[in-house]
Formats: C-alpha cells, sequence, structure tokens
C-alpha cells in the first residue's frame, strides 16, 4: 500500500490508530477513580506526546540512520518556534503560514550549521552542534533582545502583545492559533459511563502532521537514500572507495531533521503563541537522543515511543507525591507504610528524573536496541510458548 | 604509455621510508602482479593510488591524468575500484544492498537524492546486482547480513562491489588470502572470465604463487620501498635478485 511493504504497511497503520484513537487509549481510568491521576489524555500532554514524537522521528533520521550524533537539535525546534511566533506577531494567528516558515528557518538554519559541522565525525561533530546550539540559545536569550533590534524579547520569551500589526487579522476569527478559523484551543469533551474523552483541535492537527511525516521517514528508511545513510554509518571509507562523497548524503539527513525539529517547534508554538529560549538549551537537546535511544535509534517506531515514554514520565510521574503513596499503601501497617513511602520517595516527584535515569541506564546496557528490541524479544518468546503448546499449530516461517 | 604511470614515487612514515623512487607502468588491459616480502610497501603503493595517502615525492597519473591530491571518491569515479587487504564492505547492510550500492554510484556518479523510491524497484541494477553475485557464487546469500559472512565470502563480496562497477583498473591487495583453496581457484576463474569478457587491466598484490603464475603477464618485485626487478613469469622464477629479496620467505 502506497509504495510500502507488507511489515511497514502493518506499522504504519499502528501509529494511524494510535494517533487518531488516543484520547481513548490515554484516558484507560475512569475519571473519578484513584488511577485518574495515571491518565495521559489531556490535550496539553497529548498534543506534547505527538509534537516530540516528530522531534524524534527526524531526529532519528540523521542519528539513527547516519550515526552521526547531533547535540544540538533544539537549536532547530527554538528557531521553528520563534518563526511561528512571528508570523502570529507580524500576519495571522492562522498556523499554516506560521509552521511553513517554521520548517523553512530551520532548514535553513540547519544547512549552515550542518554545513560546517559535517566537516568533523564522531564526538567532534557532536560537541560542534553542541556549540552552535548553546550559542544560538545565547543569542536567543540575550543578544538578540536589546531595546534596538529585539528578534527573541529574550527572558520573558517571545508573544503576541495586542498592539502587534497582524495584517491578515480579521475580527471573526478567533485571538489564538487557529486554522482557517477553527481554533487549536476547541476541545470535544465526550463522556460514556465515569469516562471522559478529549478531542481536541491542536492535537489532532499533530495528530495527522504526525501520522504524514512517518509516513515521509518510512519512505525515506527504505529509499537509496535511506540505503547511502546507512552505508555512511557502516563504512564511510568504503563509501569513498565506490565513488560516493558521503558529505552531501549526510548534510541532506541534517536538514530534512533539522526540518523535522523546526516543524515540531512551529507545531509548539501553535499550540501555545509563545516561544522562550529554554527551548534551545542543551538540555533539550539531551532529551531528543535520550527518546530516541530509549525507543530504538535506527528504528522507525522506535522514536514515537521513546517521546511518548519520556513525556508521560516527565508529567505523570512527577505528580505522584507522597500523600498519594500513602494511600496507595493505607492497608499495611503504619510502620511499614512509612518505611515503603520512605523508600519510593526519591524516585517520584522531582526524583522522576532518577527513574528515567535507571531505566535508560537498564535499557542501554540490557537492550541496545531500546524499547523495540523489548518488544520484539517479547513477541519472540510469546511466539515460541505458543508453539511449544501447539506444535503443529504455526509452522510457517515467520516473516 | 601505460594507462597507469607511478614516476619516482616516495612515501616516508616518520624515520620508515616505505617507498622510494617506484617508477612502474602498467600496461592497458594487462594484468600486473605486484610481489615481495611483507613490509615491503605494497598496501603503501596501493594508497598512494586511490588518495588515501598523498606520496612525498612523484607522480601518478592514470590514463594520463594525475591521480594526486584528488579524492578517493573522485579517483574511483575514473574508472579505479580497489579490493583492500582486509575486507571493506557495509557491515550492517545485507549482500544485495551492499552490491546496490556500488551500482548506483555508477549509475548516477555523484550525489542524488532518490528519497522516494525504493531499492528494489530499480529493477535494471537490481538485475545487475544479481548476476554479478551469481558470478562470484554468493547469490544465495543475497539476503545475509554480510558481517556475518565468512572471511572469504567477505572478500568475494567486496571483489563483486568492484566488479559491478566495470571499472577499467582493478586494483587487488592479496585477493585470495585467507581464502579456502577451492575458492581460490574460483577467484582466479572469475578474474579469467572477467578478462576476457571486457577490457579491464589489473594491478594484483599477492602472496600465493599459484595466483601470481595464472593471472600475471608482468611481474614487479618490490623490496624495502623500492623495485628489485620487473619481468615476465617466465623470467621471474629463477631471477637471483627475486630469491635474494626472499630468502627465508616463500619459495619462488
Ligand atoms: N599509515 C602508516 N603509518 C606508519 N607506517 C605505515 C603506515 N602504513 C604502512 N606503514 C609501514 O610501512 C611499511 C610498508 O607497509 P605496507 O605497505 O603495508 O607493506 P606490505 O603491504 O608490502 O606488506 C611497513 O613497515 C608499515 O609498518
Ligand atoms: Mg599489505
Amino acid at each position: 500500500m502506497m509504495g510500502l511493504n507488507k511489515k511497514d504497511t502493518s506499522l504504519f497503520v499502528v501509529v494511524i490508530v494510535l494517533a487518531l484513537l488516543a484520547p481513548f487509549f490515554l484516558n484507560p481510568f475512569p475519571t473519578d477513580s484513584s488511577m485518574a491521576q495515571f491518565n495521559a489524555g489531556y490535550p496539553d500532554l497529548m498534543q506534547r506526546f505527538v509534537i516530540f514524537g516528530i522531534f524524534a522521528v527526524g531526529f532519528n533520521i540523521l542519528f539513527g540512520l547516519t550515526g552521526y550524533l547531533s547535540f544540538g537539535h533544539a537549536a532547530f525546534l527554538g528557531v521553528g518556534s520563534y518563526a511561528a511566533v512571528w508570523i502570529f506577531k507580524l500576519l495571522t494567528y492562522n498556523v499554516l503560514p506560521a509552521i511553513m516558515l517554521s520548517v523553512i528557518m530551520a532548514g535553513i538554519f540547519a544547512l549552515l550549521i550542518g554545513y560546517v559541522s559535517l566537516r568533523r565525525s564522531g564526538i567532534y561533530f557532536s560537541i560542534l552542534t553542541l556549540a552552535f546550539a548553546q550559542m544560538s540559545f545565547a543569542l536567543a536569550y540575550s543578544v538578540l533582545s536589546n531595546p534596538k533590534f529585539n528578534l527573541t524579547n529574550g527572558e520573558t520569551g517571545l508573544q503576541v502583545y495586542a498592539n502587534d500589526p497582524q495584517w491578515l487579522h480579521r475580527d471573526s476569527l478567533p485571538d489564538l492559533p487557529h486554522l482557517f478559523g477553527l481554533s487549536m484551543r476547541s476541545t470535544y469533551e465526550m463522556t460514556v459511563g465515569g469516562w471522559s474523552f478529549s478531542f481536541n483541535t491542536g492535537y489532532y492537527l499533530c495528530a495527522v502532521i504526525l501520522i504524514l511525516t512517518f509516513y515521509l521517514s518510512i519512505r525515506l528508511f527504505r529509499s537509496p537514500f535511506g540505503m547511502m545513510l546507512r552505508a555512511v554509518k557502516s563504512n564511510q571509507q568504503r563509501m569513498n572507495y565506490t565513488g560516493l562523497n558521503s558529505r552531501p548524503y549526510t548534510l541532506a539527513a541534517f536538514v530534512i531533521s533539522g526540518m523535522y525539529a523546526g516543524l515540531a517547534g512551529g507545531l509548539l508554538a501553535a499550540m501555545d503563541p509563545l516561544a522562550g529560549a529554554e527551548r534551545m538549551q542543551w538540555t533539550a537537546s539531551g532529551e531528543v537522543v535520550l527518546m530516541t535511544i530509549l525507543g530504538g535509534a535506527g528504528t522507525l517506531i522506535g522514536p514515537i515511543l521513546g517521546a511518548g515514554f519520556i513525556k508521560y514520565f516527565e508529567n505523570i510521574f512527577s505528580k505522584i507525591n507522597d500523600n498519594i503513596l500513602h494511600q496507595w499503601f493505607a492497608f499495611m501497617p503504619d510502620g511499614i507504610e512509612d518505611f515503603i513511602v520512605a523508600v519510593i520517595h526519591p524516585f517520584i516527584g522531582k526524583g522522576w528524573h532518577l527513574t528515567l535515569g535507571l531505566m535508560f541506564m537498564m535499557v542501554v546496557i540490557f537492550l541496545p536496541g531500546g524499547l523495540v528490541e523489548g518488544g520484539q524479544r517479547l513477541a519472540r518468546l510469546l511466539r515460541r510458548k505458543k508453539s511449544d503448546e501447539s506444535p503443529s499449530a504455526d509452522t510457517k516461517p515467520a516473516e | 604509455m601505460g594507462i597507469l604511470e607511478i614516476k619516482n614515487v616516495g612515501k616516508r612514515f616518520g624515520g620508515l621510508q616505505a617507498l622510494s623512487d617506484v617508477n612502474l607502468s602498467v600496461q592497458e588491459n594487462s594484468v600486473h602482479a605486484i610481489i615481495g616480502p611483507n613490509g615491503a610497501g605494497k598496501s603503501t603503493l596501493l594508497n598512494c593510488l586511490v588518495g588515501k595517502l598523498i606520496p612525498d615525492t612523484g607522480s601518478v597519473t592514470f590514463q594520463g591524468q594525475s591521480l594526486l591530491g584528488r579524492h578517493p571518491h573522485e579517483i574511483n569515479q575514473m574508472g579505479v575500484a580497489r579490493v583492500f587487504q582486509t575486507p571493506e564492505i557495509f557491515g550492517d547492510l545485507d549482500v544485495m544492498e551492499n552490491v546496490m550500492i556500488p551500482c548506483f554510484a555508477r549509475r548516477d556518479g555523484s550525489f542524488r537524492m532518490h528519497a522516494f523510491e525504493t531499492v528494489m524497484n530499480e529493477k535494471e541494477l537490481v538485475e545487475k546486482a544479481e548476476q554479478i553475485l551469481i558470478d562470484v557464487n554468493m547469490i544465495d546469500k543475497r539476503h545475509m547480513h554480510s558481517a556475518s559472512l565468512s572471511r572469504g565470502d567477505k572478500r568475494r563480496l567486496e571483489m563483486a562491489m568492484c566488479l559491478v562497477q566495470e571499472p577499467k583498473l582493478l586494483l587487488l591487495d592479496e585477493p585470495t588470502a585467507g581464502m579456502a583453496r577451492a575458492d581460490t581457484n574460483n577467484t582466479i576463474d572469475l578474474l579469467k572470465e572477467i578478462k576476457e569478457k571486457r577490457d579491464i587491466t589489473m594491478a594484483i598484490i599477492e602472496h600465493d604463487m599459484h595466483v601470481v603464475f595464472s593471472l600475471a603477464e608482468r611481474i614487479t618485485v618490490l623490496a624495502q620501498g623500492t623495485p628489485l626487478v620487473e619481468e615476465t613469469p617466465e623470467n621471474i622464477k629463477g631471477h637471483p635478485k627475486v630469491r635474494e629479496a626472499y630468502l627465508g620467505e616463500a619459495q619462488v
């Protein structure tokens, strides 16, 4: 289907279903139950799942295929956000031109930074990208925000003010980011029994874009271009002696993944019309590295899983506090309850980073292929068990 | 004038003069063997031809054009392919993909993106790749992960990757080292067959004298970075200087 083989098609269908039905999947617990705090189906968080999914899918095109580890991709995300907010300020709240400019600006930025950084490989490449990103951060944070020339509005962050021109704005349109009048904030709440599900316009815009960009990434992975990128990772020397200059390939991959990052940045601004310099900081660049490796670098779906996993932790685990723990373990004798809560305490709430760090270590040590490898191992284990029980049932070789 | 002209080439590594005053002329459509003891500078000489090293002195011309200062990929695009002493293949890719990459490189020359095509839909290239895999006896291994191949198979794969580019000049650095006898004979037959089928010049470094005498029309003996003699195979066997260079080494 659509130029994809059978396996890729089913993967693509899974992503479509997950993206479109996420409001259901992410709210499995009734609103009033004590488990409701594990529900992640609110618009804000769902948008972030998908936006960072796009960011990681793009990052994976560079890192997963070529092996070039960029520590500066947040710079492109930030550029995308600033570009989008400038469109909001000058032209219109319509997100379409904003997102388009985000992608273009990030692409231009990536071309410049990539052109210089890709002259080196390995750790030197990583350091160069990190340096450029930190430079961009410093520029955005202070240099480019002075009264004479205020491009980024420094510490406060770039936002839309009432006296901004917005030349194409009309009074009939929402005073918030919208798509041809459809406000990004509008949400339809559906209640079924004790459950409630939110369907948010902004989320669905992001989800559709995720589906499109994921499709693009599958096509890239399977294309001759994708094969060349894997060749770069595998043996650059052989590539050169085969008559290929690896630089244009890596640069193209760098620019494409920068544009994905810009798209993600533009979407962040489209969901909440604000752009701050902290989006460009090195921790943000590190986060997308973690997402990609955690999910499975070089796999198609891994980055999406990794992004979802980390964002879920960041938003849900971080909200568990001691009171909630006491509720959970209330059935135990007091002394033991206090002890257990004290043991778990460092890993929850503000300590979620610790938990995430430990899990990241476990994944890297035991599952170098990330969550995807974990899933594959599990599937193999289950299949073996099944075929042990009924040896005649499944004799065809697995595809 | 030969297709490849090496004049007064010298190369120094720190205190070691790896090559000094090397003069060599390889005639078009001939097989020229370079033999010599380990450390004689044979691989270094090839490195100076393909752009991996730049010689300190001298000149290297291929079809009348200087190769010095060109990038490896440019030299390959002029029609020079090399099989390395330790196999250089794309270990993360499968055998078929390994052969498809040189096919693309040959057809497209420099960078072409092809971001929306599918590799296996390039019928013409696939056919070409499959044919070369049949020629090197590896077609049944085309879906194998190439890192898991045996050393001999890796060599044959690398040879297939070079041959599928239909190079004018093929440089082979000990192509049969680590191969079983039967595979060595297959390789000799393959190279002979290629030679008959189309115009190709080969420079081959080899320790196995059976291979050398089966293929070579001219033989250059290199010792301590300098060519000692250049002769036909018939005349080289009893040559006193060759004996001297190989004293204690393989019997010539
Ligand atoms: N890149 C290098 N740096 C330093 N010394 C080298 C390098 N390459 C080769 N040599 C030295 O040059 C000499 C010739 O090596 P080489 O050309 O590999 O010999 P051969 O292929 O004839 O066995 C050896 O002594 C080797 O150690
Ligand atoms: Mg050697």
